[in-house]
């Protein structure tokens, strides 16, 4: 265990003390001794940066499971380094924030500090490991601190419906990823993401490289809510506001996105990866930006606006892949997609962890969120009016802020790929830019609406819970107000990102594409001449102010009225549909009749032996070593079969003990022929207690009445019951003909010769029993004794109403 | 005589599962009883029979026949009779308690 690997799950190791820490110091907010932890692992990440920036790379290797290829490998290059410092930093201001967001008395703080600890741990755990196996366990644990922290305050009926559902959609996806994983490793014999882009070749010429693909991409796209999976992240908003900035915009849903950019050196360069990739990204960005525009919660259209957002970063990791179908020198030119990704993903945190801040304390300040109540509120919280003014420019493309820059950029990307001519895209390439347009449109209108609606227009106080409103404390602003000036100052000097994070991030997504000592070209600027993503912009906020501007009209028809996604109608069906088909089949399967479950298991039985003999051919009679019947012994077969048979026939209780008795006595008889004298008194001993115990029971027991049952069921009744009496025949016969086809040696020679030498004994069976099986025996008498406890309590036992034993 | 007695057990087999079936709890535990028989002669059977003297040193016999099976089968016997004594006391305890012995009638719980 080196200091990476202690880092990383130094989170599980203070969540452990979290609990302690809550009761003893009831006076200090717990969140202040949960605050050290991000920061002092935020610089300490830092203090990779000079690795990375210089296009270098660390490993740390830890043995786990090393037969299995599992080990707990860390690996920090680039893209992992984005990410972990994204996780911290953001993780420092989140919370920070719910300090003063969470500051009532009766929060459950010990359980909300350790849920988001886990997830800290697990998601610094997914972006660094190596190991694909360590990075699926780390990715189900962000699934369940996710659910854990959506269902936090869980005596909401609607909290629990989300967390549920996040859970259901998450945890799916993550099980297919597994799928996967597995696929790549019988391709290429490890796990090691590394040594997997290293046997690239192996992947790419496999059959198994399309289910692979899919499979992966499932669990990207399940955890990064891309359509047609996004509808558990607006249900995941029902999380504390500082849940929402964290997880569900900064961080977590951003996981799907690492997978992707992590595994495009492994599947990118296809058609398949370019279009799938591409389509799902640019659909989820439409669909987002629109679903969000209907929405009337403050953190819905959040919500959406973050599925659309992280839908356009998909989509620009797809086009991005494209660079890999280039193999000349050429191909540095199509890496402007991958820039734009990654710097958006940068910028997407920032502005959206403050927006979510800054809805989170209007919330706070006013007791609700819904925009047909708010309003006005610029006079009264100026600063955070400020915060979300600068947070929506920047989500909606306004020079010069960060968000401006890499939309710049992502049309840039859209309309350079629609340019390629590979992979169809001179057919339908044109429409890559044209939907990137159109969802650009709505963004700008949601993002109107919100601070319009919001801020601005009347202010109701009526329609709000409180009494009088007034800005958030101090502390709560900070985080905010610190994420706002790093969107003003990426926007305004974008180039102290540049060479520092994006460049090497870069690198990891495409290796191998720069030859020694080249690095890839980063330039932003606000300023490219009077080109068509500039045109493309104007468009945007002409159509967009437009849009806002006549919104009176249009806000009556249905599309805006309802607000809900069709898919959530699909979720809900097809969960009620589950539990009700899964009640059905219980139903009629688990009757609570002994008979049924019996029948079950004897046709099954029946059914798995009869096809494996019939499969493997091994039914076999062998008459070769048999041993006589002499003429005598058929008498007692015949007595002990006619006494057998009789038994269901009889209505007579005595007379049932007699034949059963009967029945034993003559198996003893039968263990006489057959040379076991020891079996024989034991079976004559037990066989009398047994009538004895018969008979004292049977006096409290109601008479052997004829039975009334249906002529159906008895058929069904004797037909298992001869099946399984045939099977048994057949096996015997065969495995008897086996054994002496094959003649291994019985082990018999070893106790004969042994059992006067070690034991000292002559009777070999009763050596057996009590000494070289001894051990046996001895359990043998517990399990008798604990039949003999069970019958006394069985008799004396009377426990009166209500009573316990 | 080894597919004699496979023939017998697998009736032994038919009888008691057919035994097993049945909607009264005696004829259940009588349905056991039977099949312990059945496995008893199965495990026997499955050693060679009739090969050699019974197992005990000092008759003056050379070839003897395999003490392991007949161990086994010891134990089993006996565990069975544990089974068969514990089962007999639960159908009477259960009898007492609900005054049936038909299965249908002590399946399920009250909200079916």
């Amino acid at each position: 265990m080196t200091l990476l690997h202690w880092a990383t799950i130094s989170p599980f190791l203070l969540a452990i003390f979290i609990p302690l820490l809550y009761k003893y110091f009831r006076k200090i907010h717990t969140g202040w001794f949960v605050l050290i932890l991000p920061l002092v692992l935020f610089i300490y990440y830092f203090n990779y940066l000079p690795v990375t920036r210089d296009g270098g790379t660390v490993t740390e290797h830890v043995p786990w499971v090393p037969s299995l290829g599992i080990n707990f490998d860390l690996y920090v290059d680039g893209l992992s380094l984005l990410f972990a410092l994204l996780i911290t930093g953001i993780g420092v201001l989140v919370v920070l924030y719910s300090i003063y967001y969470l500051a009532d008395k009766k929060e459950k703080l010990n359980n909300f500090y350790v849920y988001l600890l886990l997830f800290m741990g697990a998601m610094l755990g997914v972006v660094l490991s190596d190991n694909l196996i360590v990075l699926y366990v780390f990715w189900e644990a962000t699934s369940i601190s996710s659910a854990l922290l959506i269902s936090y305050w869980f005596h909401r009926e609607k909290s629990v419906y989300g967390a549920q559902k996040s859970m259901f959609i998450t945890v799916f996806g993550g099980l297919s990823m597994l799928g996967g994983f597995s696929l790549i490793y019988v391709m290429t014999g490890t796990f090691s993401i590394r040594e997997i882009i290293a046997n690239v070749d192996l992947v790419t010429a496999s059959s198994l490289f399309i289910p692979a693909m899919l499979f992966v991409l499932l669990g990207a796209f399940t955890k990064s809510a891309q359509f047609p999976f996004h509808i558990w992240l607006p249900d995941a908003m029902e999380a504390p506001t500082p849940v929402s900035a964290y997880l569900h915009s900064a961080t977590m849903v951003k996981a799907g996105i690492y997978l992707v950019a992590r595994v495009t050196p492994i599947f990118g360069g296809g058609a398949t990866w370019f279009w799938i990739i591409t389509l799902a990204g640019l659909t989820t960005l439409i669909w987002g930006s629109v679903q969000a525009v209907r929405q009337k919660d403050l953190k819905s259209i959040l919500a959406f606006s973050t599925v659309s957002q992280l839908g356009m970063i998909m989509s620009l990791l797809g086009a991005g892949s494209a660079a890999y179908y280039f193999n000349d020198g050429d191909n540095l030119l199509y890496t402007t997609a991958i820039l734009a990704a990654v710097f958006h993903l940068i910028n997407h945190a920032t502005f959206k962890g403050s927006l979510f801040m800054a809805a989170g304390i209007v919330d706070h300040q006013t007791g609700t969120r819904d925009i047909r109540k708010l309003g006005g509120l610029m006079t009264f919280m100026p600063i955070t009016a400020t915060i979300s003014l600068f947070g929506l420019a920047a989500m909606a493309g306004i020079p010069p802020l960060n968000g401006f820059l890499s939309k710049e950029l992502f049309f840039t990307g859209m309309v350079q790929a629609s340019q390629y001519g590979i992979f169809n895209l001179d057919t339908w390439g044109m429409f890559l830019p044209i939907i990137a347009w159109f969802a650009s449109i709505f963004t700008f209108l949601y993002c109107a609406i919100l601070f319009f609606k919001t801020f601005r227009g009347k202010f109701q106080l009526e329609k709000l819970n409180v009494n009088k409103v007034r800005e958030a404390p101090f502390g709560m602003l900070i985080s905010p107000i610190v994420l706002i000036t790093l969107v003003i100052v990426f926007g305004l000097f974008p180039h102290i990102l540049a060479y520092s994070i994006i460049e090497p991030a870069m690198q990891s997504i495409l290796p191998g594409i720069l030859s020694a000592g080249e690095r890839f070209e980063v330039y932003i600027t606000h300023w490219h001449g009077f080109n068509l993503e500039l045109w493309m912009t104007i468009g945007v906020f002409l159509i967009g102010i437009l849009l806002y501007r006549t919104m009176s009209k249009w806000s009556k028809f249905g599309f805006y009225q309802t607000e809900q996604d069709i898919f959530n109608y699909v979720y809900d069906q097809g969960y009620d549909g589950l539990i009700k088909g899964s009640q059905v089949i219980t139903r009629a399967q688990i009757t609570g009749r002994l008979r049924d479950y019996f029948v079950y298991m004897c046709v099954f039985m029946v059914l798995l032996i009869f096809y494996t003999m019939f499969k493997y051919d091994g039914f076999m009679l062998s008459t070769d070593n048999l041993s006589p019947v002499e003429p005598y012994m058929w008498l007692v077969l015949i007595a002990f079969v006619a006494s057998i048979v009789a038994v269901p026939f009889i209505n007579n209780r005595m007379t049932a003990i007699i034949v059963t008795g009967a029945a034993g006595y003559l198996v003893a008889i039968m263990f006489t022929i057959f040379r076991a004298p020891d079996l024989a008194l034991t079976q004559l001993l037990i066989e009398t207690v047994s009538v004895i115990l018969f008979m004292l029971v049977f006096v409290h027991l109601p008479k052997l009445k004829k039975e009334k049952i249906k002529s159906s069921t008895k058929i069904v009744n004797l037909i298992v019951s001869i099946s399984v009496g045939a099977m048994i025949t057949l096996v015997s016969i065969s495995a008897f003909a086996f054994g002496s086809e094959t003649g291994f040696s019985s082990i018999r020679e070893y106790f004969i010769e042994n059992s006067k030498v070690l034991a000292g004994g002559y009777n070999i069976v009763n050596v057996i029993l009590v000494d070289f099986r001894g051990l046996d025996t001895m359990l043998e008498i517990l399990v008798l004794a604990i039949a003999a406890l069970g019958v006394i309590s069985f008799i004396k036992l009377r426990l009166k109403e209500g009573e316990d034993v | 005589m080894e597919i004699v007695m496979s023939i017998v057990i697998g009736i032994v087999f038919t009888v008691s599962v057919y035994l097993l079936l049945s909607r009264n709890l005696i004829r259940v535990i009588l349905g056991t009883l039977t099949i312990s028989h059945g496995v008893h002669l199965l495990l026997i059977t499955m050693s060679e029979l009739q090969r050699g003297a019974p197992p005990i040193l000092n008759i003056g016999e050379e070839n003897f026949t395999d003490p392991l099976p007949q161990a086994l089968v010891l134990t089993a016997i006996v565990i069975s009779f544990g089974v068969t004594s514990m089962l007999l006391v639960l159908g009477y305890r259960t009898y007492k308690e609900h005054k049936t012995e038909d299965l249908d009638q002590l399946r399920g719980s009250a909200d079916e």
